[in-house]
């Protein structure tokens, strides 16, 4: 486990897998800490974001260092078929870089058994795992501004859909109509940590 | 009878703010919130509001409001004329405005982002418990003409008998900003520390509440393997694989896959938000590594 400064009002911890990852969360979730104002959990890191006027990175350091992790497992929250239309402007890309056909891209993605590991960067996004490794592709040199709502998107090990149009650097490869977030729903996002997903490929 | 205030025009941009919503990272929510979060502070204490009432934050000035029952406001941040039905009155501090009278912004020569807060705060309704204006999540909406925005009834203390605020303008000029290295400082080459530390940085026009895209020497990255997407902060200095830094704001997304290489003090995050595009940033390096 590393610990990464992230200027004066945040710590980044960093770990080996997602599996440390999830575990360190769900300890941190549980055994909060007086000056913590929020946890973002990821693929190899936990983000403690503090209140500088409460607390202190290095105050969070050592309480961290004092973290015993638990289990990760989050109980299954059910499964999401999404359709997806494969008509994204990277499809081309994504098959140069994996060496694949465009339809095997295709089919691989709508194979694949998918869950979402964590959430961030968007309100309803969720970071999918568990697609076939041949997939992992770099993200795109030069984000684009704009990302079309609905994007499908592959980046490293994970896929992706862009619940509203944002910027955005993950390959495009198709496009969903689902809604992935919405503000008045309970819960206003469809996709949780522990959500299976199936994309299933229409149009 | 509560009051209200008539939007007539909204200048550049004018969304409503207040001290966000943090907390929401596992919706993927950001903390949101004005973008100078000292001006805005400052304008709810002049009229005696709590410090999480919500007021206007106004983009390059232009704002023009119509008053419908008395209400007391004050203005900070970016230096703009202030008129009472055309009748200039003094900015950081509290000012009576009659029924029916028109408020009006001008347009800052320095600075970017002018703040208007109501005594009893702007009462729109929040959402996922802020008032907050969110351009990127796309929580809320910005200010357009004709909206009626309430004005709360709850006001927290006395307003303070201070004629005026003395505070720093915002700078024209560069803009010197600390930061510290890191998370992924060991992703970039000595050259690229040295160029962040030593050179300046313009802000270009493509930058919002989300992030200010700075255009300056490439920052070269030491390693080429992928990143995995991890959490960020405002303040950070996220370098996407051109090398061109996007210096994060109070909508920057939850996490991100591009390195981030220093992150600013949190003090100095509302003078970056004073920055204009076109305007030089300097970055000076504190902390470990300085």
């Amino acid at each position: 486990m590393r610990l990464l400064r992230c200027g004066d009002a945040a710590v980044l911890v960093e770990v080996e897998d997602l599996d440390q990852a999830m575990r360190l969360y769900a300890a941190a979730n549980q055994h909060p800490s007086p000056g913590v104002v929020d946890l973002v959990p990821a693929a190899r890191t936990l983000l403690i974001r503090i209140d500088p006027t409460a607390t202190t990175p290095q105050a969070v350091a050592d309480y961290v260092q004092g973290l015993r992790p638990v289990s990760g497992q989050r109980a299954d929250q059910g499964e999401s078929v999404l359709e997806v239309t494969y008509d994204g402007p990277d499809l081309g890309e994504v098959a140069r870089l994996t060496g694949l056909a465009e339809q095997e891209v295709v089919d691989l993605h709508s194979e694949g058994r998918w869950t979402v590991a964590f959430t961030g960067f968007a309100p309803g996004f969720g970071y999918l795992v568990g697609g076939d490794d041949r997939l992992n592709v770099a993200r795109r040199s030069q984000p684009r501004t704009k990302v079309p709502a609905g994007s499908v998107g592959l980046a490293g090990e994970f896929t992706g859909i862009y619940p509203r149009e944002s910027p955005g650097g993950w390959q495009l490869i198709g496009h969903t109509r689902a809604a992935l977030w919405d503000v008045d729903r309970d819960p206003p996002a469809l996709l949780v940590p522990g959500t299976r997903v199936r994309f299933e490929a229409v149009g | 009878m509560a009051s209200e205030l008539e939007v007539v025009q909204t200048g550049v941009l004018t969304t409503v703010q207040d001290a966000g919503r943090p907390g929401l990272a596992r919706l993927g929510v950001s903390g949101s919130g004005a973008a100078d979060r000292e001006a805005y502070a400052l304008a709810n204490r002049l009229v005696g509001n709590g410090g999480g009432a919500a007021a206007f934050e106004v983009t390059l000035g232009g704002l023009r409001l119509t008053v419908r029952g008395r209400v007391t406001i004050a203005v900070t941040g970016a230096p703009t004329s202030l008129t009472l039905d055309g009748r200039a009155v003094g900015t950081h501090c509290a000012v009576q405005v009659s029924d029916g009278a028109e408020v009006a912004l001008g347009t800052p020569e320095v600075g970017l982002r002018t703040y208007l807060a109501v005594r009893g705060g702007v009462a729109v309704p929040p959402v996922l418990g802020s008032r907050s204006t969110d351009v990127l999540a796309g929580l809320g909406r910005p200010l357009q003409a004709g909206d009626v925005v309430p004005v709360g009834t709850a006001t927290e203390r006395e307003i303070p008998a201070v004629d005026v605020a003395p505070v720093p303008r915002p700078q024209g000029g560069d803009v010197e900003l600390r930061v510290e290295l890191g998370p992924r400082d060991e992703w970039f080459t000595t050259e690229a520390v040295r160029l962040l530390r030593e050179e300046p940085f313009t802000v270009s026009s493509d930058s919002n509440r989300v992030g200010m895209r700075l255009e300056g020497p490439t920052l070269t990255r030491s390693r080429d393997d992928e990143l995995p997407s991890e959490g960020t902060v405002p303040g950070a200095l996220q370098v996407p694989a051109d090398g061109q830094p996007v210096l994060f704001l109070a909508d920057h997304p939850v996490t991100g896959g591009y390195p981030v290489i220093a992150v600013l003090v949190n003090k100095d995050l509302s003078r970056a938000a004073q920055a204009r595009p076109g305007q030089r940033l300097r970055f000076r390096i504190v902390g470990k590594g300085s």
